[in-house]
């Protein structure tokens, strides 16, 4: 294709480019600036100058989290509650989908019907919350996990790849005199790697950044996930300290936060840095996924 | 092997009662291990979704958790009524929506431009670089991105404080002034949803047949011209179907990062349905009130929905389901 280098072409580049390195910048300077504040001093925090390169360097405020334990705790919380909650997320989900994605299922019709009316009506906050408390799953870490097992995007991705496998396979094994069960842990399970680790990713995110259930069905602090400490450390005492000094008032409560700012940013830092850490080599799964996802949603 | 469906739904006339029951039976039989497979399923959904919408019920109730659904007493619209009189039950709707409005007018443009701009670069390293980055917001929580705004917009050294102080201007206190909420919440969804959002718009642009960029170029046709008159047509039923789906969600609105962002002093632009469900319910235990205040509210969004979905089969010839 021929080159356009007319001055039309060139003012859009310009545009393009100022776009793409603006949006760069304004996405990239929040998450810099909170790895580089929690590795600066306390002073530097105060004033207010830290940009994205740490000032004053220091690992105090990484060392002072380890050794309170609060965080580290919730860290191991958030990875417990990761862990058991996608692998009964995927062991449902994979289940399910799998059953309902062969065509000579008896009452197939009928399991896929109980499962698209929720998509569009549900009990809602309270109706729910109630019945996690009747089951006697308050304060437990099932109270997480059990509620959301099954996502219905999430199975509706799944049954669409099931049923793009290739029908021959099941069809030889079949004659070959292998039951269905068979069929799924031989044929079917090595040929869906693919699927299982993008369904997975999409729950693994979830639990690690999910916060509300644990608010709600929490009674005990030390069961917090590390985004509830974050909403304690951070926004709840901000709130508290705003509300007290919004009439230009220097509350104690003020002074003492003050002083933990690099402890808030180290925190924020522990809890986003799982998913910095993964999500470039996992993205094009994603992507798969979001596509599936609105072919069928 | 499809005759289970035929007479699990349809054959109605096929036999008496008691021989299409048989013959359920041997299908189920036949599918056993898949029946077996489909159990946690069926239950988890009987349990987890069918219970709390059978537990919708204490809507029309003076629900007591000691009497349960069964024993609660029955006062049908009473609840639904006490909302529509409630003083606050204007600012909700309003605040409600009003979030959405701004959505669809400041938030929902933004990936489609930013989905056409990236389109434009031709360098594939480059390109994906920036679009690695720009689903980076998306893996942070709500609670990380809203305590990096909490941080970021501190009145005691904050960075944007400290840049109006610079500049001669007075602190502001972001989280506690209501004029602040609704920008803040755009913004910050702005900042997490572009480049995610933006995936559907690219994915529909790289599908656009190359000749066409190449017969227009022989045409004579500027740069900024394919943009318009074949990028941007080949990615408008996909933006008409995005549209009428947010015109669809006017009246719902998440609690979750609403109740990060809020503090009691914005309740006057802050408080929406879903967050007055949650205080009521969850904080003030009224089971039965906030139940009817979100039975009001999912009647409303499926009816809303309903509308965008016929407008869509009209417009596009695309329904959303």
């Amino acid at each position: 294709m021929v080159e356009d280098r007319s001055l039309s072409s060139r003012v859009l580049d310009v545009v393009v480019h100022t776009s793409m390195i603006f949006m760069l910048v304004v996405t990239l300077y929040p998450v810099l600036n909170v790895l580089a504040s929690s590795l600066s001093s306390s002073a530097a925090n105060d004033a207010g100058i830290v940009t994205i390169y740490p000032i004053g360097l220091t690992f105090d405020n990484y060392r002072m989290i380890l050794e309170a334990g609060k965080v580290p705790k919730a860290f191991v919380n958030s990875v417990i509650y990761t862990v058991v909650g996608t692998t009964v997320n995927l062991l449902m989900t994979s289940s399910f989908a799998y059953a309902l994605s062969r065509k000579h299922l008896a009452l197939r019709k009928f399991y896929m019907t109980v499962a698209i009316i929720p998509m569009y009506f549900s009990g809602g906050l309270i109706p729910t919350f109630l019945l996690v408390k009747n089951l006697g799953l308050y304060n437990s870490m099932w109270a997480l996990i059990l509620p959301g097992a099954i996502s219905i995007t999430n199975f509706i991705i799944m049954r669409t790849f099931f049923q793009g496998l290739p029908a021959e396979l099941e069809e030889s094994a079949a004659l070959d005199g292998a039951n269905d069960f068979q069929i799924l842990v031989k044929i079917i399970l090595p040929l869906s790697k693919a699927v299982f680790f993008t369904i997975g990713l999409y729950y693994a995110v979830g639990h690690w950044n999910s916060w509300f259930s644990a608010m709600i069905y929490f009674k005990d602090s030390s069961k917090y996930p590390l985004q509830m400490i974050l909403r304690e450390m951070i926004i709840a005492a901000n709130s508290m300290k705003d509300a007290a000094s919004s009439d230009d008032f220097n509350t104690a409560a003020d002074i003492v936060n003050l002083n933990v700012k690099g402890l808030k940013y180290a925190t924020l830092f522990i809890s986003m840095f799982p998913m910095l850490m993964v999500y470039p080599f996992i993205q094009k799964h994603f992507i798969k996924g979001v596509m599936m996802g609105s072919l069928k949603g | 092997m499809h005759r289970a469906e035929q007479f699990t739904v349809k054959n109605k006339t096929d036999g008496s009662l008691k021989s299409r029951f048989k013959n359920l039976m041997i299908q189920i039989y036949k599918t056993r291990y898949l029946q077996l497979l489909a159990l946690p399923g069926l239950v988890y959904f009987i349990i987890f979704q069918y219970i709390p919408m059978y537990g919708i019920l204490m809507a029309f109730q003076n629900y007591k958790i000691r009497n349960g659904i069964w024993g609660s007493e029955w006062v049908w619209f009473d609840q639904f009524i006490k909302f529509f009189k409630h003083p606050y039950f204007f600012r909700l709707i309003r605040n409600t929506v009003l979030i959405n409005v701004y959505q669809i007018i400041f938030v929902f443009p933004i990936p489609i431009i930013f989905a056409l701009l990236l389109n434009e670069i031709k360098n594939k390293f480059y390109k994906r670089f920036v679009q690695t980055v720009s689903y980076l917001p998306h893996f942070i929580s709500l609670p990380a991105i809203i305590g990096m705004m909490v941080m970021m917009l501190s009145p005691n050294g904050g960075m944007v404080n400290n840049i109006i102080q610079a500049l001669g201007g007075e602190p502001i206190y972001f989280l506690t002034e209501p004029g602040w909420f609704r920008p803040l919440y755009i913004i910050s969804d702005i900042w997490t949803s572009t480049g995610w959002s933006a995936i559907i718009y690219i994915a529909a642009l790289s599908n656009v047949n190359q000749e066409l960029y190449e017969s227009a170029t022989i045409d004579g046709a500027k740069r900024w011209q394919k943009m318009i008159h074949i990028s941007v047509p080949a990615i408008s039923p996909t933006i008409i179907i995005m549209l009428l789906l947010n015109i669809g969600k006017l009246l719902s609105l998440g609690a979750e990062k609403v109740l990060l962002l809020q503090t009691p002093l914005t309740y006057e632009t802050s408080e929406v349905i879903s967050t007055f469900v949650y205080q009521r319910g969850l904080v003030y235990s009224e089971y039965s009130f906030s139940t009817a205040v979100s039975v009001f509210n999912s009647v409303i969004n499926i009816m809303l929905l309903y509308i965008a979905n016929t407008i869509a089969r009209k417009l596009t010839e695309t329904s959303l389901w």
